[in-house]
């Protein structure tokens, strides 16, 4: 099996209030058949042998279904293949004496930890505020008593498939948020059980979502082409119409 | 290595009394309450927020309960739950095909290869039908039909129709509904979340679990925790293989620790090894991917028939297609005409390693084919890539091969792991006010677990059972100050902790924490794999111990102890899986039988397959900690069947 010869590019950022800069190195014997993060494994194991610190990133499921790992290769957020993450990602994408550029998401409400790894809690206080339907353990009806369409039920899992890895923020030149939080927003107006809550839930979202420091939405579409679950931007339009009602009915908006 | 092992005291599960079918409703009708307005006083530690631990801290912040949640994550929503695909069991009988309770229990009990106890199984067969209304009350969008109602597909183990499914994301929806849940309490302010945080040991006080120690994954800091009760909630141990399709950051130290404490183990040596995953494709590989085993439904199994042959293939001489039928062995459907490509998860598995054993398997030697091109045939290329479209791009992502003109090659890998914690009735391990929930726990899937029950025992344990047992144990418990921690067991342990973490940044060894993790992972899945012998199983338990003390002399740990470092993270949990490794291969040994995925060479059928030995062995091997990983002590608990008769499993 023939290897590639490659040159990686890599943020390195010892913590959050140190500077960062890139560090270049080079590294061989890798297979066409290694994961992207494999790859930065092997970089890792000889770094470690030649008694120099790892680069640190951060993953877990390596399926591509929990979110954890996310990557900007080479520009773009979780790499050049359309509806893959990062772990996802293999290097028969690359060929022997490719140039590989390595960051971490970049947002005001992502603070770097260490070179590649980022912190997303400001999405867990997004929620917080009504990624949720308010019903306590043990009141619930029997499921078949709501019949809930089969298309508005397809469409609200297609919105609720979202990973929350965050490659929206990171490719968005705004860093809007908009995408994630319209994607859970979208998942209960589909549904009848998010009815009760709809307004409150996403005024409340949105003035989190602008209270952590994430940017407006301007329509670039950016997150849509980066979302390895392919999250539609429409639900980004649902959203804003149910902003919309909602700021009217509150008072929050008058005209 | 010795051969006697000390046999300690049987232990009881504390199953109630009456028919099996009154057990849990009379039990919680009696059991102890704790005031609602004292609930407030209560501080409850859990570890982990996969579908056990979101749900629990949801359902006890809802009922009152204050509430410390603790992940190793950055967010409670990447617990591994969120990567189970197939569906969830429910005994909702929506499909008019005589589904009931009594089903779904006699299901489990004989999946499990009668190694459960009938109390435990029963309760999650009732609970598995709220668990359905509850998440469909919190807009988990499942799967439906056209006139509404909730859809269902069939499983393995069963000939029902009662698995529930939101797409292959079954898990990832049904956890993200339990996250909301519990965020909807951190909002109130009843759950305060901490992430990024590991445990690393038990704190004890007058033998109760009353608090935890803690690693701030970001900054390093050590930190103490108080509370009334400690629900572990952690998940399973089958990294202890290295390769698995767990998540990489699963581990078995929160668990560990908590052995080490006191708390009994369970049936190390039950772990799943699921047929149908993506085989290794070198040794830098990192972890295996699971591809549903619906596939098996049209995809067909083979290798060559002969070994030359194989070799063929795997120099890529020749291509699968050019192999004449005649040259084909389709093994399943030899060997188990009845079932042919669906057998069980256990059967399918051990047949591959078989096959390659004899040289005739194909890609690295370790593979074997599953084929569509029949399926395609039969059924057209549309109606394949309507079935299985999605696998197939997985696997074409994966591999690099299109699976419409090439077989997909598969082997087995370890999945989940039955054994955990041992547990009573109300979920409580040996260690007064400490539980056990979920995966984490041994106590629901004997020495199989059927598909599509993971998700069912996670959110059973969380929503409807510790909610009731709780209380039993803390209405007699004075609550504690959770802002104290100035007891001295809380300072002890800290120290043995911090000493123990720098003990292993002082090494400066020579190889690193993925090298040991690989090799120990080797002879786990070498000795302690899909099928064991005494012999094997001797040599593993000479080789952990040697290959632990190696480890604690020549592991490198780059960096500090004072930030985020993820070499030091897996140094610790590598540090217990050798421990671990060894306690399963001595459970290995010690169980003659086998038993679902414990499958002992010596105790087969003439038709090779599992055979029991009821009359010794019908227990659960509950390990106590003796201050050596290397001797611990064993308590039986005997399992009584009084509603089900115990047969051989057969699937000719």
């Amino acid at each position: 099996m023939s290897t590639m010869n490659l040159t990686l590019k890599i943020w390195r950022q010892p913590s959050a209030d140190t500077a960062g800069k890139m560090h270049t190195y080079e590294i061989g014997g890798i297979t066409e058949h290694m994961s992207f993060l494999e790859m930065l494994d092997v970089l890792n194991e000889k770094l470690i042998k030649e008694g120099k610190d790892p680069v640190e990133f951060d993953y877990d499921c390596r399926e591509g279904i929990c979110g954890t790992c996310g990557l900007m290769i080479n520009g773009l957020a979780h790499g050049p293949r359309k509806l893959t993450a990062t772990c996802q990602l293999h290097m028969r994408e690359y060929k022997d004496g490719d140039t590989i550029v390595i960051e971490p998401w970049r947002a005001d409400a992502f603070p770097v930890i260490k070179d590649l790894v980022v912190d997303r809690g400001a999405f867990d206080r997004i929620v917080q505020k009504g990624g949720y339907i308010s019903i306590n353990t043990g009141n619930a009806r029997d499921a078949n008593e709501l019949p809930i369409g089969k298309v508005d039920a397809d469409l609200s899992f297609d919105a609720a498939a979202c990973i929350g890895c965050a490659a929206c923020v990171a490719a968005c030149p705004n860093a809007s948020a908009s995408l994630f939080v319209s994607a859970k927003i979208a998942q209960y107006t589909y549904l009848p059980q998010g009815n009760p809550e709809r307004g409150r839930r996403v005024l409340k979202m949105v003035q989190q979502m602008d209270d952590e420091g994430f940017g407006n939405c301007s329509n670039h579409g950016e997150c849509e082409a980066v979302c390895p679950q392919g999250i539609s931007i429409q639900n980004i339009a649902i959203m804003r119409r149910e902003y919309m009602k909602a700021a009217f009915k509150s008072g929050t908006l008058q005209v | 290595m010795s051969n006697e092992i000390k046999i300690g005291d049987p232990i009881q599960g504390h199953t109630p009394d009456g028919p099996l079918a009154d057990k849990w409703d009379h039990y919680k009708s009696k059991i102890k309450v704790v005031n609602p307005a004292n609930k407030r006083k209560y501080n409850v530690i859990i570890i982990g927020t996969g579908l056990a631990g979101a749900s629990a801290a949801s359902s006890l912040a809802e009922l009152g309960y204050n509430v410390k949640s603790f992940c190793i994550q950055d967010s409670p929503r990447r617990a591994h739950s969120i990567a189970a695909q197939g569906g969830i069991n429910a005994a909702k009988n929506y499909q008019n095909d005589g589904d009931s309770i009594w089903r779904l229990f006699y299901d489990t009990i004989k999946g499990g290869d009668y190694r459960s106890r009938e109390g435990n199984v029963h309760r999650l067969a009732q609970a598995s039908v709220s668990i359905i209304d509850q998440c469909v009350a919190q807009g988990v969008p499942f799967a439906r039909d056209y006139g509404g109602l909730l859809a269902n597909r069939s499983f393995g183990g069963a000939l029902v129709s009662r698995t529930f499914y939101a797409r292959g994301q079954t898990g990832q929806q049904l956890l993200l509904g339990a996250y909301g849940s519990m965020m909807r309490q951190v909002e109130t302010g009843k759950v305060t979340l901490y992430t990024y945080r590991e445990m690393l040991d038990l704190v004890l006080v007058d033998g109760h679990a009353k608090g935890v120690i803690i690693r701030n994954l970001k900054t390093g800091e050590i930190e103490e925790h108080a509370g009334d009760a400690v629900l572990l909630c952690s998940g399973g141990y089958g990294n202890a293989y290295f390769l698995s399709t767990n998540a990489m950051n699963s581990n078995v130290t929160a668990a560990w620790r908590c052995h080490k404490r006191g708390a009994y183990f369970a049936n190390p040596c039950y772990t799943q090894i699921h047929p149908t995953c993506i085989p290794v494709s070198g040794e830098y590989q990192s972890k295996l991917t699971l591809m549903s085993e619906s596939l098996r439904n049209d995809g067909r199994v083979w290798v060559p028939k002969t070994k030359e042959m194989a070799e063929k293939v795997r120099k890529e001489e020749l291509h699968p297609a050019e192999i004449a039928e005649a040259d084909r062995d389709y093994y399943l459907e030899r060997r188990y005409p009845t079932f042919g490509n669906l057998v069980p998860r256990d059967v399918a598995s051990r047949n591959a390693k078989v096959v390659c054993d004899e040289g005739r398997g194909v890609g690295s030697g370790l593979a074997v084919y599953l084929d569509f091109a029949d399926a395609i045939k039969r059924l057209g290329k549309d109606v394949v890539e309507d079935r299985y479209g999605n696998l197939f791009e997985m696997y074409e992502r994966i591999t690099g091969e299109n699976p419409y003109e090439r077989p997909m090659r598969i082997f087995p890998a370890v999945h989940y792991t039955m054994g955990g914690l041992w547990v009573d009735y109300n979920l409580m391990t040996s260690i007064p006010g400490l539980y056990a929930l979920g995966e984490a726990n041994f106590s629901d899937h004997g020495a199989n677990r059927l598909g599509a029950s993971a998700l069912m025992q996670g959110l059973a344990d969380g929503y409807f059972v510790i909610p009731y047992t709780i209380g039993d144990y803390l209405a007699a418990q004075k609550p504690v100050d959770a802002k104290d921690t100035s007891h001295a067991a809380f300072k002890s342990a800290r120290e043995e902790i911090k000493a123990q973490l720098d003990k292993l940044m002082n090494i400066k060894g020579e190889k690193t924490v993925l090298e040991f993790h690989r090799e120990l992972g080797l002879k786990m899945w070498e000795y302690v794999g899909m099928s064991r012998t005494a012999e094997g199983l001797a040599k593993a338990l000479e080789e952990i111990p040697k290959l632990r003390e190696e480890f604690w002399t020549n592991v490198r740990i780059p960096g500090t102890g004072d930030e985020w470092n993820k070499n030091l993270e897996f140094a610790a949990r590598v540090a217990d899986f050798m421990e671990l490794g060894e306690l399963m291969a001595r459970d290995a040994y010690e169980r003659k039988e086998s038993c679902g995925g414990h499958f002992r060479e010596e105790y087969q059928t003439d038709e090779g397959e599992a055979l029991r030995q009821d009359e010794q062995y019908a227990y659960v091997a509950a390990w106590e900690y003796a201050g050596n990983p290397s001797t611990p002590v064993l308590h039986k608990e005997e399992l009584n069947f009084e509603n089900v008769e115990l047969t051989q499993r057969s699937y000719k």
